[in-house]
């Protein structure tokens, strides 16, 4: 199997210009904390389009929104909200945390974000996942018996049809396609096509085999325990064909930041306990939330200092080429949400760029796989080696 | 407090006969307690399909939505082909990753063998201490001639699970304390 580099990298990261950094929001529609309540469908969903503008302003990366079909989400047509994305910016990556293709038509999928990367002039970018709230196989009418054989088909038809002009294709869950074109055929080529991982090895093995670039997802737990998993997706790609130096990985989880870590924990906590209670029935115990602020962990929570540290630590760790975070969770006010995207910009992103700049030459096949050597950061600016806190 | 029952068979009467009568202590020591008896036998269960358990429906959510909102459960269960029954574990596999945590679990086994003995110790608490539950120990074991036409005929056995009962509910009292405690000192 051979792919050319730009099909392992269609976003062309460059590692003189250190880590990206990117905002994400789920999508989520919550109630603030604080008091109960709660904006508009309508607000909330303009609030995703101010958030990208400000974070465009503020120096990030990427802007993207998830897929979610069930009560507490605003972003159930999230490829509409990202078309108002594109025309309301102009140098941002914008792309889907995730597109949950396994209850889509992949050609209509295509078709959406072929469009949305026009409309934005070359900036769109897909990451497709197979849903973590799994309602929306009921609403959509899938069995969720085929979960994952619903996303391997598709995942595998939405590649042919970015490689492929005309596509012939047969399968399991969709009509068969003769030489059908789907268009319109993005600006990009190609278009990028991520592949969204949990925690756990097994489909971040599956995105290696694909040679398609990953973003890993975390809650929680230590930097070192997500390791393995970025290790067996390399190694897959690899036994696979790959380079996997050329294919690009993202990591996405909460972030927020305050003058200390206790006034990050303070301002926090409420918002990712309320609202975990309302998307997923559990809330988040005081006791794993207070160990997020320690070096090791990967919830990137604390003082502009802190996360910086933690976020080289990560990069020296993973040698990853984007960190995603999550802002807005749990009916976090627009205005809390604004100020943290300022300061993220101010504070935060001007030094991870700067320590994970690669200043030598472009990286080499093997770079990736330097736990260290990728980053060149130096020494004295990382966090201290993690330790296990499980 | 909210503490539920469970009975976890969906056949047979000797589980319900004991866990009817821990239902009745559990009020009769604190009736400040709100006590919830399921019944897996009069319960209509779905298999688990690994969806979240806030997004099952019918008797599935109901039952899942109790068990998740107590601070305790006491759990019966039936000795079959030295294990627990089918519809016991079905409501553990309903159940999310640590849906035990910050909850007191205590356990009563009814068998028709004293061989049986050691099963729940071998079966039913790596379940619970894997769900992250604090587990009252010990657990108490009822044997068939403990139990005569619908009536705890054994007062050993009832001063067991008297004993169980009680046991529980200072646990209960004591950890939510301890957790008051704790949270408390984050400051968050």
């Amino acid at each position: 199997m051979s792919e050319n580099t730009t099909t392992l990298d269609p976003v062309g990261f460059d590692p003189t210009q250190g880590l990206q950094f990117g905002m994400y929001s789920l999508g989520d529609h919550l109630p603030n904390p604080a008091d109960g309540s709660r904006v508009s469908a309508g607000e909330r969903i303009r609030e995703f389009v101010g958030y990208a503008q400000a974070a465009e302003e503020a120096g990030f990366d990427f802007f993207s929104v998830g897929e979610s079909h069930q009560e507490f989400f605003a972003s159930q047509a999230h490829a509409v909200i990202l078309g108002a994305i594109a025309q309301a910016t102009s140098s941002i990556r914008i792309g889907s945390t995730s597109t949950i293709l396994s209850t889509s038509d992949p050609v209509r999928v295509f078709e959406n974000f072929a469009t949305i990367d026009h409309l934005s002039e070359g900036r769109a970018e897909l990451v497709a996942g197979r849903a973590s709230r799994i309602g929306l196989f009921e609403l959509l009418g899938y069995d969720l018996r085929d979960y994952e054989e619903l996303f391997e088909e598709k995942f595998d038809l939405l590649l042919k049809i970015r490689r492929e002009e005309s596509v012939s294709w047969s399968g399991q869950f969709r009509a068969p396609l003769n030489n059908a074109e789907v268009l319109p055929r993005p600006e990009q080529n190609p278009l990028p096509i991520w592949r969204a991982v949990g925690g756990a090895p097994a489909s971040a093995v599956k995105a290696g085999l694909a040679g398609v670039p990953m973003v890993m997802a975390h809650l929680g737990g230590t930097t070192s325990s997500f390791k393995p998993t970025v290790d067996a997706y390399r190694q897959a790609a690899r036994h696979a064909g790959f380079d996997p130096a050329a294919l690009p990985i993202a990591t996405a989880g909460f972030l927020y930041t305050a003058p200390t870590s206790q006034e990050a924990l303070q301002g926090l906590y409420p918002h990712i306990n309320e609202g975990m209670k309302r998307t997923n029935g559990q809330g988040m115990p005081k006791q794993l939330f207070a160990q997020s602020v320690d070096p090791a962990s990967i919830v990137n929570i604390g003082s502009p200092q802190q996360i910086v540290e933690k976020i080289l630590h990560q990069h020296e760790v993973f040698g990853h080429q984007r960190y995603l975070g999550q802002i807005d969770f749990g009916g976090m006010p627009y205005d809390r949400v604004m100020k943290q995207i300022e300061t993220i910009g101010s504070e935060i992103i001007p030094a991870v760029k700067k320590y994970t700049a690669d200043e030598g030459t472009a990286a080499s096949a093997e770079a990736a796989d330097a736990p260290a050597g990728a980053a060149g950061a130096p020494a004295g600016a990382v966090a201290t080696a993690a330790e296990e806190h499980v | 407090m909210k503490i539920v029952v469970l009975s976890g068979s969906n056949v047979g009467t000797k589980t319900r006969t004991v866990m009817d009568y821990v239902a009745q202590t559990v009020m009769g020591q604190d009736p400040d307690i709100e006590v919830t008896l399921i019944d897996l036998a009069e319960a209509d269960m779905v298999f688990s399909d690994g969806r979240n358990f806030t997004e099952y429906s019918g008797d599935t959510g109901r039952v899942t939505a109790a068990i998740m909102d107590a601070d305790a459960i006491i759990i019966g269960t039936p000795i079959f082909q030295a294990s627990i029954p089918a519809s016991l574990k079905n409501v553990f596999d309903l159940l999310p990753v640590g849906a035990f945590r910050d909850k007191v679990v205590a356990a009563v086994a009814t068998a028709g063998s004293a061989k049986h003995y050691l099963i729940p110790q071998q079966h039913l608490l790596p379940i619970l201490t894997y769900m992250k539950a604090q587990v009252v120990s010990p657990y108490v074991f009822v044997e068939e001639r403990d139990l005569h036409r619908g009536q705890i005929v054994s007062e050993d056995v009832i001063a067991r699970l008297n004993r169980l009962v009680e046991d529980t509910i200072v646990l209960t009292k004591t950890y939510a304390a301890i957790r008051e405690e704790k949270e408390a000192a984050y400051g968050f």
